[in-house]
């Protein structure tokens, strides 16, 4: 068996690359899919510890992750078709009402 | 354990909010008279307030209790309910927004905020945190013909996300250090096995630190405060600036002082700096806007920074200040927003700074109240805002931290310049240009509640010091 350590490992780079991708990316629908792939990260951590402890506490958590990933998703998105229907861009260095 | 239904009592307030908000959501197309509904949500957080002090235990196999710690913070969480519910009508009904939704969306994020409050496992944690934020998300981009509506809330959504991926993977860390969720057994679990000194423990405290400095917008993680503050309605603004906020340092409250006790001298090096760093900037920053939402972001910075302090200190006394400072909070900060919501006309948004010169001139009422609740927040005696202050800084002192309160202090002496800005244009300059001020009888009764707050509290904050005192005994040793 894979042992869980290697899990850890991959995990961190998966959310490592997340985060680095949410914040280097300025296109949304990009900054969205990072943040699901660091939740992704989350719930593959998730998997494997539960499998290493022989639990299912994590593997229930796993679920709620993604059913409210799954919300985040559709706020998310109804932002982003809110936005570019509006001002027909979906990068957000372009969105400057706001600042100071 | 399954073989009979649990008992439900203990999540009986959060029930009703749920299933009353639910109601309005679904009948808001076949009632025109929008009132209903500002009614409702005044009468439900009026019941949802007797209901929490009545009920009592643990439910959802102990994931959830109702204790004392919650019952304190859910007081809060329902006042600012009662607040908003009294300031929205007469300008949501200006903006076209007076509807159902709105206060079905309050209500369930009072709910998230209530789960935050009283949760004993980290999965109740998670849930409520993204109820609450999910909620809140909605909520600012609601003005969505607006783009700075939608801007500001397309800014607080990715931002809000991202730190909910720093919050699980901090979860999943502790999770896999001790083999469960549950926060005293998580507790427990790192003190018997000894690892204070763990890097994932570190690791998982640091990212908590984040998550939670994301969430009530601790400087360098508070980049969408003043962008969602400025752009979201001001009736969202009100509500936003004091209940997630509150909410977050209740979560920190039971993470860091109860499941992290064990990693207390890391979690206090990461805080402290960022303390720091918030009172500062966030006073430095206020001092330059113009626009009186913005700016009352950046003192909302500056005021979570004061709060974090009874956290830093650690102690019984030290959370207890801070949440007697959240309370008093919601009086002096939903004051002014009540403000500013009476400057707002169809055409006039009332949101400049110069707007308010000459105030006291043409309405002189109205600047008096405006005087009181910004004496609040710079913490002048006897305002509420005041003994806020006196208490945290006085329990970050007893705790040691004499630098960080001799520093708060002076941060504090910057943050005074703005609001003073505010009151100095209202009361040395002569008016500039008409202004209208759109009273109603909800939002005077709001205002009313809150500056009785503010000054009651403010010459006389022994019963709520008390209580907040009682609610820690039995949380914290």
């Amino acid at each position: 068996m894979i042992p869980v350590s290697w899990y850890l490992v991959l995990t961190l780079f998966l959310f490592a690359i997340g985060a680095f991708g949410f914040i280097a990316r300025r296109n949304v629908i990009i900054m969205l899919m990072c943040i699901e792939i660091m939740l992704n990260a989350v719930n593959v951590t998730l998997v494997a510890l539960g499998r290493g402890l022989a639990h299912t506490t994590a593997h229930v958590l796993v679920f709620f992750i993604i059913a409210v990933a799954a919300a985040e998703a559709a706020i998310g998105l109804a932002l982003v078709v809110l936005l570019f229907k509006k001002t027909r861009e979906i990068h957000m260095d372009e969105f400057r009402t706001l600042k100071g | 354990m399954w073989s009979s239904l649990p008992s439900f009592v203990a999540v009986y307030p959060e029930t009703l909010l749920v299933v009353v908000a639910s109601v309005m959501a679904l009948v808001d197309r076949w009632i025109t008279r929008k009132a209903v509904f500002t009614w409702a949500t005044i009468v439900t957080a009026l019941l949802a307030l007797a209901l929490v002090f009545l009920t009592q235990g643990t439910t959802f196999g102990h994931a959830y209790a109702a204790d004392q710690y919650g019952v304190f913070f859910k007081t809060i969480f329902l006042l600012v309910l009662f607040l908003v519910a009294l300031l929205a009508p007469g300008y949501n009904q200006l903006l076209g927004i007076n509807f159902g939704e709105f206060y079905a969306l309050l209500m369930y994020a009072v709910t998230g905020m209530m789960l935050m409050a009283s949760t004993r496992d980290l999965i109740l944690l998670y849930l409520g945190l993204e109820l609450m934020s999910l909620s809140v998300y909605v909520l600012v981009g609601l003005l969505y013909a607006e783009l700075r509506s939608l801007e500001g809330a397309m800014k607080y959504f990715l931002l809000g996300s991202f730190a909910s991926a720093f919050l699980l993977l901090a979860m999943a860390f502790l999770y896999g250090l001790t083999g469960t969720t549950n926060i005293e057994a998580i507790a427990k679990a790192l003190l018997a096995a000894n690892l204070s000194a763990n890097k994932a423990l570190f690791l998982s405290a640091a990212l908590f630190v984040v998550a939670f400095a994301f969430k009530v917008a601790l400087v360098p993680f508070h980049m969408w405060s003043p962008d969602a503050y400025e752009g979201a309605p001001t009736s969202v603004t009100a509500f936003m600036s004091v209940g997630p906020k509150a909410a977050g340092f209740a979560a920190m409250g039971r993470v860091f002082l109860i499941a992290l006790a064990a990693a207390k001298t890391e979690w206090t090096q990461l805080l402290v700096p960022l303390a720091v760093l918030t009172m500062f900037t966030g006073a430095v920053l206020a001092v330059v806007q113009t626009n009186i939402k913005r700016l009352l972001a950046y003192s909302s910075i500056t005021h979570a920074g004061y709060a974090v302090l009874g956290i830093i200190a650690g102690t019984k006394e030290g959370m207890a200040a801070t949440m007697l400072y959240l309370f008093l909070y919601a009086f002096m900060n939903i004051g002014a927003f009540s403000v500013i919501v009476l400057m707002r006309r169809r055409n006039f948004l009332g949101e400049n700074i110069f707007d308010y010169q000459g105030l006291s001139k043409t309405h002189p009422t109205v600047a008096l109240l405006l005087l009181i609740f910004l004496f609040s927040l710079t913490g002048i005696p006897p305002t509420a805002g005041f003994i806020g202050k006196f208490f945290v800084f006085r329990a970050a002192f007893e705790a040691g931290h004499t630098a960080l309160v001799i520093l708060a202090v002076l941060a504090s002496a910057i943050a005074a310049y703005p609001y003073l800005r505010i009151v100095m244009l209202m009361y040395m300059k002569p008016p500039e240009k008409e202004v209208e001020i759109s009273l109603n009888p909800y939002i005077f009764a709001g205002l009313m509640f809150a500056v009785t707050g503010v000054l009651l509290f403010g010459v006389y904050p022994g019963p709520v010091i008390d209580f907040a005192r009682a609610c820690c005994t039995g949380f914290l040793p």
